[in-house]
């Protein structure tokens, strides 16, 4: 009976053909390192937050008069709504935590590399609307920094020359931020952008299975057909999509090796979500900002107003350029450069591991500038700090000068056909 | 990789720069387990502060709960005033003539000590002194200019400052030093708890879904470790 009606539903819509071709037989090389993990964990993140955001917005209410009440009610009369607020604040930190590592993975083994550029796009188109999706929610629980902090990031849009003006009232809804600002952004925040955040993971996933993954060795798992001796084959039953033209080689089904491997990390990463969630909730101040704690009063401005945490990098960049257009400009170049990684590595070696010694340096150097960058975003402009966030930024930015420089002719050292193993 | 981790690492530090308040402040060493401690701050707030300052997002009924007081009791000793169990703990002054009265409406204080912390609500109220500049003759040295008159200078006394900013006593209150550091504990202690008042709860949770997460990884270590041996 039951197989009865799995056949009636295959025949017209082929569930288990898919649940092979991307779970169960898609073929996912078995060299995945502790950096493959973190894909998986913004997956869990951005589920955490779907369904957390739903039964938030069952008590929250977005308006001026109401914002903050509500979430103090949701923080002490809702049962269990401290858990459910907290784990949607810890979530967002959390998301781009394992976000800014996927993407360094990224970087690391030449994963935006042909053939995987639409697949880097897709990842940061869904970076993209993630800022814009915390920056909205952020403004959501309507306390001073809450309503400061986008009062600042909404005025950047006022440094475009002519529409300027026009675009922010346009944005806002008011000439300050205000009751209706915040009804605006509680519509973005709750239905339209997780709609296109979950559409872009959506599409992100189908293009990386079409390309298939790629591995810390940056080798290339699918051999061309009749290539490779039967011995040497996968021994794992794959999907004929990818078996009928490819001979694969070093690689296991995603389910159940990494399912089962992933599950540890994801136990892992729920031990420190947790440990920060029960513990620390405010996250030394850099989760939930203490000026947050006071209701927005626009007539009265927090001593020093900083974005969160994870639009350090990005704001500090804005902050070290004094014309405010050219900021602005610098602020959107810096993640336009990383739109457009995959054109200004002209190499052909993917890994870390067998590129030149100048590259290692390369991404060592934007590692360490990227987050000075984002420790000075978090600080108050100081002569000394301006100094240095200017030389954090020619790090940044420098980096992709360089790298468009000496992929060109780059030495190499020889990549294995095969999968190392480490 | 270890290169990597070492940079970040070296970095980290640095986070500790970014947060930090120009004064230094007492430790308040308050304990949200000391249910006596409690009482004796609500009962202090009840008091001293609430014609002024409320608490408008902690219920009476809730704070009772917690604090292990009847609603019978909690209706007897701690509301003057004819509310409801159920009711915020407000008060009747119009924020329009507070502000006239003290230059802004007293704010809100349930919130307090997650927006300052206890530490600065226990240094702040031991701070007042002598500034007969200011319209009610006193100024802080944690707030400085603040609207506050000094509630409890009957308590404390009267401070005065010298030129290296150093209070030292003028005229005695109606409690020694001890006994006045102890009733602001209690008072901000009080005020922790009613800035999160599932405080303890959320940490005693904390313990048990750690622990189970502990056991859930030792069982998808050994599963991972089983269907990987598959692999070569």
């Amino acid at each position: 009976m039951s197989f009865k009606l799995m056949d009636w539903i295959e025949q017209r819509l082929p569930l288990m053909d898919a649940m092979n071709k991307h779970v169960t037989q898609y073929p996912a090389p078995k060299n995945f390192n502790f950096f493959y993990v973190f894909g998986i964990l913004a997956a869990v993140v951005l589920v955490n937050q779907l369904l957390t955001g739903v039964w938030l917005t069952m008590n929250y209410e977005p308006s001026g008069e109401g914002a903050f009440a509500s979430v103090e009610y949701i923080m002490r009369d809702v049962d269990y709504g401290w858990l459910l607020r907290y784990m949607h604040s810890t979530g967002a930190s959390a998301f781009f935590v394992v976000i800014y590592m996927h993407m360094f993975r990224g970087m690391m083994y030449g994963s935006y590399q042909k053939p995987r550029e639409l697949l880097w796009l897709f990842g940061m188109l869904i970076f993209l609307v993630l800022m814009a999706e915390a920056f909205m929610g952020y403004l959501l629980p309507w306390g001073n920094m809450s309503y400061w902090g986008a009062q600042v990031i909404i005025s950047i849009f006022g440094a475009i020359p002519i529409i300027g003006d026009d675009l922010t009232l346009w944005i806002r809804g008011d000439y300050v931020i205000s009751g209706a600002t915040l009804n605006r952004f509680f519509a973005l925040h709750v239905i339209a952008l997780p709609l296109v955040l979950v559409v872009l993971v959506f599409l992100h996933i189908l293009a990386l299975h079409e390309v298939g993954s790629n591995n810390p060795d940056g080798t290339n798992i699918k051999k061309p057909k009749g290539s490779v001796a039967p011995e040497e084959l996968s021994k794992f039953a794959f999907h004929e999509q990818y078996t009928k033209k490819y001979d694969i080689v070093d690689a296991i089904p995603f389910h159940p090796y990494y399912t089962v491997k992933d599950l540890v990390a994801i136990v892992i990463f729920l031990i420190i979500f947790c440990g920060v969630m029960f513990f620390a909730p405010e996250g030394g101040g850099y989760f939930i900002e203490a000026p947050n704690f006071e209701p927005a009063n626009g007539l009265k401005t927090p001593e020093h107003i900083a974005p969160v945490w994870y639009f350090g990098p990005f704001y500090t960049i804005l902050r070290i350029i004094p014309d405010k257009l050219l900021g602005a400009v610098g602020m959107f170049g810096a993640i336009v450069a990383l739109f457009m990684l995959p054109w200004f590595d002209r190499g052909v070696v993917k890994s870390i591991r067998y590129r030149c010694t100048a590259h290692t340096v390369n991404l060592v150097q934007f590692a360490i500038c990227f987050i000075i960058l984002g420790v000075l975003g978090t600080l108050p402009a100081s002569p000394l700090n301006n100094m240095i966030g200017v030389v954090a930024s020619f790090g940044y930015f420098g980096f992709f000068v360089a790298i468009w420089i000496y992929s060109k002719n780059e030495k190499t050292k020889p990549v294995p056909d095969r999968v190392t193993g480490k | 990789m270890k290169k990597f981790i070492i940079a970040v690492l070296a970095v980290l530090p640095m986070l500790a720069l970014a947060a930090g308040p120009s004064i230094p402040l007492d430790s308040a060493n308050n304990d949200l387990r000391d249910k006596a401690s409690l009482k004796r701050g609500f009962e202090a707030f009840i008091n001293n502060c609430l014609a002024c300052h409320q608490l408008q997002y902690q219920r009476y009924n809730r704070t009772f709960a917690d604090l292990g007081i009847s609603d019978e009791d909690g209706l007897a000793n701690y509301m003057y005033t004819g509310e409801k169990v159920g009711d915020h703990i407000t008060n009747t002054m119009p924020a329009k003539d507070a502000a006239k009265w003290f230059g802004g409406a007293p704010p809100d204080l349930t919130l307090e000590a997650r927006f300052r912390s206890p530490d600065w609500i226990y240094t702040y109220l031991r701070s007042f002194y002598v500034d007969e500049n200011r319209p009610f003759g006193v100024n802080n040295k944690v707030f400085k200019d603040v609207g506050m008159p000094h509630v409890l200078q009957n308590l404390q006394g009267v401070k005065t400052i010298d030129e290296q900013g150093n209070l030292s006593e003028a005229t005695g209150g109606s409690m020694t030093t001890e006994e006045y550091d102890n009733f602001v504990r209690d008072l901000t202690n009080f005020l922790e708890y009613t800035g999160e008042p599932n405080k303890l709860e959320r940490e005693s949770l904390g313990y048990w879904v750690i622990g189970f997460l502990f056991i859930l990884l030792f069982f998808a270590y050994l599963l991972k470790k089983e269907y990987w041996r598959d692999v070569h």
